[in-house]
C-alpha cells in the first residue's frame, strides 16, 4: 500500500504528522515511540524572542473537546533553530516549522531566521492563532492582511509556505483564495475555533485568558465542510486537521481534499495516536476500496 | 519512564465522603513509581486524562493505590468503575519527591484534603530510611477525614478540620506552633493553603506538590506551567514537578 504523498517541499512517507502546539518538539512523544515513523513533525510556534505565554488555567474540557489558551509560549525562534531542530533533525521525517508574530515585521524575522536551518523542509504560517492579544488572529480573519503577511513571508524565505487557517470567519474560500493568490504554497486548516467556559461555581470563566480555541472531534464537521468548500476553490494542497481520532477519520479528511493530515488533540488522551494511525491505515484504505492515499483525495467531492 | 498500559482495579471502596481508594495492578508501571508522582488516567469517553497521584505501592504485589475525590464529571465517570475492569493509564509520569534526609532526622509532612494521598507514600518509604514522620494533615470537616490511623503509624499526627467537627479547629498553619523542630516539610494541598505554609515556614528546607488542569501530562503541550521564583522562567508542573522546591516557583 503505497501511503507517500508528494507535497512542495514534503516528501512524505505517509500523510500523517503531529499538529502544532499539541506535540512540542517532539521530545516527550519521543520517548514512546520512534518518530521517524511520522510523515512530518510540525513544531510548536516560533515567535521573534521567548515568549512566556497566558495565565493558567490553561486548558478546560469540553463535550468532545477541549479549550486551550496556552499564548503561544515557546522559546524563541533561534533557541528552537540552536536546540529543538537538531534534536528533531535525528529523525527520518520531515520537519515543519510553525511561525507567528505580532507584527509583519515579527513574521519575516522568524521566516527569515529558518532560513539558516538547513534541516527545516517547510514553514507552517501562523496567522491563526486565536489567545494572543496582538498580531495572530488579526491577519487570520482579514483576507487583505493575510495576502500581505503570506507575501511578506513568501518574500524572505526559502522554503514552501503553508498558511494556517482561522476557521473564525465568514467565507473561508475568500481566505484561501486571498493567500493562494499572495504565494502560498499550500493550506493547513482548521485551527481552533473561538471558544469560552464558565465555571459555574465560581461564576467566572474557567480559562484565565477568558476565551480560548476549541479543538477535538467536537470541530471535525467544521474541519471537514470547510477543506471541502476550499479544495474545489483553490489548486494548492490542503494539510486538513481538526479532532482527527482514527484512520477512518483520516479517510474523511482525505476524501473532502486535503492531502495529508495533521493530528492534535488526539495525542494527549493516546501517545501513541500517529503511530497507531500510521499502522492502521493501508486496511482502512483497502477496506474503502482504494490502493493508494493518492487516489483517496478529494474523492468525496460530489458535483 | 513512563508507560501507558492497562491496570486492573482490584478494589475501589469509599473511605470518606466523596472519597474513593482504588487499588490498581501492573507490573510495569508499579516497578518505576516512586513517592509524589502521579497517573494521567483516560475515564470513560472522556478528552483529557485525569491526572491522580500515587497514594501508595506496594512493589511486591505489583499494586498501585490512588485517592480521589469525586468532584466533578470525570472523577464522577472514574468512581463508576468496578473491581475487575481495567483503567488506561500513561505512568508514572512527573518528578517525585526529593528524599535526601539522613536517618533519625524528622520530616513535617503537611497534607490539606486530597493533597494528602501523595504524601503517605512518601513518608512510608522515608520511615523505612529511618527518618521520623510527623504529619498535619487538614480536611473540611469530621467526614472528610481519612488516613488517620496510617498516618499514626508512621508516628505523631494531628488532624484539623476548618469548622473543628474533628481535631484541631481552623487550617493546617494553625497548629504548625505545636511542632518541635524538624529538618524538612512536605506538602500537598490547595494553592491557599500552600502559599500560606511556604510564607509562614519560609526559610525552612521544604518540597511542595502541586495540580493544576493538565492537557497532555508529559510536558508536551505547555497547559500546566508556572512561572519560578525569579521571574525569569517557567516550569512544567507535569514534567519538571510536580513536586517543586518550596521557593523554587511562585505560587
Amino acid at each position: 500500500m503505497n501511503l507517500a504523498i508528494e507535497l512542495p517541499g514534503l516528501s512524505l512517507k505517509n500523510p500523517i504528522m503531529p499538529a502544532s502546539g499539541c506535540f512540542g518538539f517532539g521530545r516527550e512523544y519521543g520517548e514512546f515511540y520512534n518518530l521517524s515513523k511520522l510523515g512530518a513533525v510540525i513544531m510548536k510556534a516560533a515567535t521573534g524572542s521567548e515568549r512566556f505565554g497566558n495565565p493558567t488555567p490553561r486548558v478546560a474540557e469540553t463535550a468532545s473537546g477541549m479549550l486551550n489558551a496556552i499564548g503561544l509560549q515557546n522559546p524563541g525562534v533561534h533557541k528552537i533553530i540552536e536546540t529543538e531542530v537538531p534534536f528533531l533533525s535525528q529523525f527520518d521525517t520531515n520537519i515543519i516549522a510553525n511561525i507567528a508574530g505580532s507584527t509583519l515585521r515579527e513574521y519575516e524575522e522568524v521566516a527569515y531566521a529558518f532560513n539558516e536551518a538547513d534541516k527545516v523542509h517547510a514553514l507552517e504560517l501562523n496567522i491563526s492563532c486565536p489567545n494572543v492579544k496582538e498580531g495572530g488572529i488579526q491577519f487570520g480573519t482579514d483576507p487583505s492582511m493575510a495576502a500581505r503577511v503570506t507575501e511578506a513571508v513568501k518574500k524572505v524565505s526559502h522554503l514552501p509556505v503553508y498558511v494556517k487557517l482561522s476557521p473564525n470567519v465568514t467565507d473561508i474560500v475568500s481566505m484561501a483564495k486571498a493567500v493562494e493568490s499572495a504565494g502560498a504554497d499550500g493550506l493547513s486548516m482548521i485551527n481552533t475555533i473561538t471558544g469560552m467556559q464558565i465555571h459555574v461555581p465560581s461564576r467566572k470563566p474557567l480559562i484565565a485568558n477568558k476565551t480560548g480555541g476549541l479543538s477535538g472531534p467536537a470541530i471535525k464537521p467544521v474541519a471537514i465542510r470547510m477543506i471541502y468548500e476550499v479544495s474545489q476553490q483553490v489548486n494548492i494542497p490542503i494539510i486538513g486537521m481538526g479532532g482527527i481520532q482514527s484512520a477512518v477519520d483520516v479517510l474523511e479528511f482525505l476524501l473532502a481534499g486535503a492531502s495529508a493530515v495533521a493530528i492534535g488533540t488526539a495525542n494527549f488522551q493516546n501517545p501513541f495516536i500517529c503511530s497507531d494511525i500510521i499502522d492502521e491505515l493501508p486496511s482502512v484504505i483497502e477496506k474503502y476500496g482504494f490502493h493508494s492515499v493518492q487516489e483517496v483525495i478529494g474523492k468525496g467531492i460530489v458535483s | 519512564m513512563m508507560l501507558k498500559d492497562k491496570m486492573k482495579i482490584v478494589s475501589t471502596t469509599y473511605i470518606a465522603k466523596d472519597t474513593i481508594e482504588m487499588v490498581l495492578e501492573n507490573s510495569n508501571i508499579t516497578e518505576f513509581a516512586v513517592p509524589g508522582q502521579f497517573l494521567h488516567i483516560h475515564v470513560g469517553t472522556h478528552t483529557l486524562r485525569r491526572p491522580i497521584s500515587i497514594a501508595d505501592c506496594n512493589k511486591q504485589l505489583n499494586q498501585i493505590k490512588i485517592l480521589f475525590k469525586v468532584n466533578g464529571e470525570g472523577t464522577n465517570k472514574l468512581a463508576s468503575y468496578q473491581q475487575g475492569e481495567y483503567l488506561d493509564v500513561i505512568g508514572p509520569l512527573g518528578n517525585g519527591f526529593t528524599m535526601d534526609g539522613e536517618t533519625n532526622s524528622t520530616v513535617l509532612l503537611i497534607g490539606g484534603g486530597i493533597g494528602v494521598p501523595p504524601l503517605y507514600y512518601l513518608g512510608k518509604t522515608l520511615k523505612e530510611k529511618g527518618i521520623n514522620i510527623v504529619s498535619v494533615l487538614g480536611f473540611q470537616q469530621k467526614d472528610h477525614v481519612f488516613y488517620e490511623q496510617q498516618f499514626q503509624e508512621l508516628g505523631e499526627t494531628l488532624i484539623v478540620t476548618d469548622n473543628g467537627s474533628y481535631g484541631y479547629k481552623g487550617f493546617v498553619t494553625d497548629v504548625l506552633d505545636q511542632i518541635n523542630e524538624f529538618d524538612c516539610y512536605y506538602s500537598c494541598g490547595p494553592i491557599p493553603m500552600l502559599k500560606a505554609l511556604t510564607t509562614k515556614l519560609k526559610g525552612k528546607n521544604g518540597y511542595i506538590s502541586l495540580e493544576e488542569r493538565m492537557g497532555c501530562g508529559v510536558g508536551a503541550c505547555f497547559a500546566c506551567v508556572l512561572p519560578t521564583m525569579d521571574g525569569t522562567s517557567y516550569k512544567k508542573i507535569c514534567k519538571d514537578g510536580p513536586v517543586f522546591q518550596a521557593e523554587e516557583v511562585t505560587l
